[in-house]
């Protein structure tokens, strides 16, 4: 009889020990400069494993997302890396949205031999701090020569002002990568001006490129930012085309900035009209659900989502370290379309090209991730 | 020269804004020796009050303005009755401490309100601000015109308030003496919620035109605002309410002035700003209109 109980009491112990959720941190910002980044991630995560486009199981165990507020901030983004893996036990952590907090992240997240993907994390140093480290999008320094290359062929500009804000890793590294490739395929940069996440006044800045009169101005910062700084723009009576990238996708860039973010053109990685495969059936539902278009954000925090799950899967283990194994050599048909990883965490992914037109962002070119390599070739590199 | 002319307007404009918040601070020192940290994010208040009446309750814009004031006027007094007089008593660094908290308790109440949020919300602004007027080179705002004219009728209101009622001579009694005024039988707890009311009114419409300037509402738009118009408080002179308006006016300036002469420079803007209020606090600590004071312990 004894000898029963205990044989029943270990297989209670065994069912539920398997039924145990495999846990996976979400370290994203939900307030902060780029609130809107990880509020439509979490948005795009919660409504892909409502509906099941997503698997919410693996390996026989349910998965668990746990939630922390990185702020937009590196600092907390480090608090956050320390509480998950620590006191939440995660095997694998999605996020940062961003490249400054990712930064923030990455050493803790390295020495606890945890893999940390960051959805759009595009600035190349995030994955070179250790193996651990993956992105899910391409890297600025192809970015940011893809923008030079569409400043001079695109819009026909010879001279180029742009405008960095200091304070983030993505916005210095993308705007050193476009002067340097904008310069070397011809063109010329007539004034490079500086600004901080936060500011509101930038019309001394634009007062003094209105001074030096460019073809067009290059500003490679966060929607905050640019939404207030175009309408100062067109309030000064600067009609330069405007060209910015990845990090104005989002709803807040047009409420804020009405009609002077019209035309504004921006790199980005996804727009739902490219959407083929499994990613038809996330716009239609997304719009079904929320009653808006999808995000590239979301789509990519999705992204990070199946790629952490088909790695459980293909290790057979919740093990961080089989996990990241994994990573390495993902290949994997996603939401933005096939994504294959190379060792060193960084996907080869397409450019999408958009516009603000009538409100809305429209679709405007794609650049296959070969253009970029082409571009950097003229370059000299 | 229509550059350094518009790079001048843009100044003005943004001094304004910062001499209209830098009063706040400037009363209530002068009359707590409290550095009322909760102040800058009054100030966020009152933009999102607007927000809140025109986008929730379709209120017209300008009866909107006017309960925005009105309703940041009294959060400000709730404030002092709530947080700051039961610790009159107290150590200073106790309502100093409070201070923060009630800062940080505003801060997060905007981000968990469900109209609010942690993400930016575009402030309501209506067309007379936004309208553009043309001068040969240098294109004008509305806002850029309407702001300093506001500003400097709440400041004179304000300078006639302090020098020629009642109210405001047992203010500036309070701020040279406070228990002697309390002996001469003034009602200091009154006449501290009136300090609070002012103050927080003056934000208010500071924070409304703020909005209308930079349509962009977001939790923690106050901070910096606040760091800097404290700045220009030190600068004129802490509890001085003149040179909380000169000093409003000369960062204003010096700000859009660092980055029109210097434009390489343009990413040490903050870096010059806050050096000026290191030099000030240990060159002149009672700034440029203070008066030295011989020991005020």
């Amino acid at each position: 009889m004894k000898f029963r109980l205990a044989v029943l009491a270990v297989a209670a112990l065994g069912v539920l020990g398997l039924a145990q959720p495999i846990k996976i941190g979400c370290l994203l910002e939900f307030t902060g400069g780029c609130a809107a980044y990880g509020q439509m991630a979490r948005d795009a995560l919660e409504f892909a494993r409502a509906v099941g486009i997503v698997p919410t199981e693996v390996l026989g165990r349910p998965i668990e997302l746990v939630y922390f507020d990185a702020r937009t901030e590196p600092t907390e983004a480090a608090t956050g890396a320390t509480r998950l893996i620590q006191v939440e036990k995660v095997v694998a952590i999605i996020g940062t949205m961003c490249s400054g907090p990712f930064l923030g992240a990455a050493e803790i997240v390295q020495a606890a031999g945890v893999p940390m993907i960051g959805p759009t994390t595009t600035n190349p140093l995030t994955t070179q701090v250790g193996d651990y480290l993956f992105r899910a999008c391409f890297t600025d320094d192809d970015q940011g020569p893809v923008a030079a290359d569409l400043a001079l062929s695109f819009f026909g500009a010879k001279t180029a002002a742009v405008v960095i804000d200091v304070a983030q890793a993505y916005c210095v590294g993308l705007g050193k990568y476009f002067i340097e490739a904008f310069e070397a395929l011809g063109g010329k940069v007539v004034a490079t001006l500086y600004c901080r996440t936060g500011d509101v006044d930038y019309t001394a800045q634009l007062t003094e490129i209105m001074r030096v009169n460019p073809d067009i101005i290059y500003t490679p910062n966060y929607y905050t930012e640019v939404a207030l700084m175009a309408r100062q723009a067109r309030d000064l009576g600067l009609t330069q085309p405007i060209l910015g990238a990845d990090g104005l996708y989002a709803p807040e860039l047009i409420e804020i900035g009405g009609a002077a973010v019209e035309g504004i053109h921006f790199t980005t990685f996804w727009h739902p009209d490219l959407a083929t495969g499994i990613a038809l059936r996330y716009v239609e539902e997304y719009r079904k659900y929320f009653g808006r278009d999808p995000d590239a954000f979301g789509a990519l925090a999705v992204d990070c989502y199946l790629l952490i799950v088909d790695a459980i899967q293909r290790a057979g283990s919740a093990d961080p370290k089989a996990i990241k194994e994994a990573l390495q050599t993902a290949d994997l048909e996603v939401i933005t379309g096939r994504t294959i990883m190379t060792p060193q965490g960084d996907p080869i992914k397409d450019f999408v090209f958009l516009k603000v037109e009538n409100g809305q962002f429209v679709y405007a070119t794609m650049i296959p991730a070969a253009r970029a390599a082409e571009i950097k070739k003229l370059m000299g590199k | 020269m229509a550059t350094y002319l518009q790079q001048l307007l843009n100044g003005v404009t943004l001094g304004s804004l910062y001499a209209l918040i830098a009063i706040g601070y400037t009363m209530v020192y002068g009359i707590l020796r409290l550095i009322n940290f909760a102040h800058g994010d009054v100030f966020m208040w009152a933009g999102y009050w607007v927000f809140f009446l025109v986008v929730l309750f379709h209120l017209p814009w300008w009866m909107a303005a006017l309960c925005a004031v009105a309703l940041t006027a009294l959060m400000g007094v709730a404030i002092e009755r709530v947080a700051y007089r039961p610790l009159r008593e107290a150590p200073r660094i106790s309502l100093l401490i409070t201070a923060i908290g009630v800062s940080f308790l505003l801060e997060n109440l905007i981000i968990v309100l469900p109209w609010a949020g942690g993400r930016q919300k575009p402030y309501p602004t209506p067309a007379f601000m936004t309208q553009i007027y043309q001068a040969g080179n240098v294109r004008i705002q509305g806002v850029t015109i309407w702001v300093p004219l506001i500003a400097a009728a709440c400041l004179l209101g304000l300078i006639f308030l302090v020098y020629r009622t009642k109210v405001g001579r047992a203010m500036r009694a309070i701020a040279t003496d406070t228990e002697t005024t309390a002996l001469m039988g003034a009602d200091i707890n009154r006449v501290i919620s009136y300090t609070f009311l002012v103050g927080s009114a003056l934000a208010a419409v500071g924070g409304i035109l703020w909005g209308c300037r930079y349509p962009r509402l977001q939790w923690d738009l106050g901070i910096m605002p606040g760091w800097r118009a404290f700045t220009a408080a030190v600068i004129g002179g802490i509890g001085n309410i003149v040179g909380a308006m000169l000093g409003g006016f000369l960062l204003g300036l010096a700000e859009i002035l660092i980055v029109a002469f210097l434009p390489g420079l343009s990413g040490f803007r903050d870096a010059l700003i806050f050096a000026i209020l290191i030099f000030f606090l240990l060159f002149r600590p009672t700034g440029l209109l203070g008066k030295p004071l011989k020991e005020k312990v």
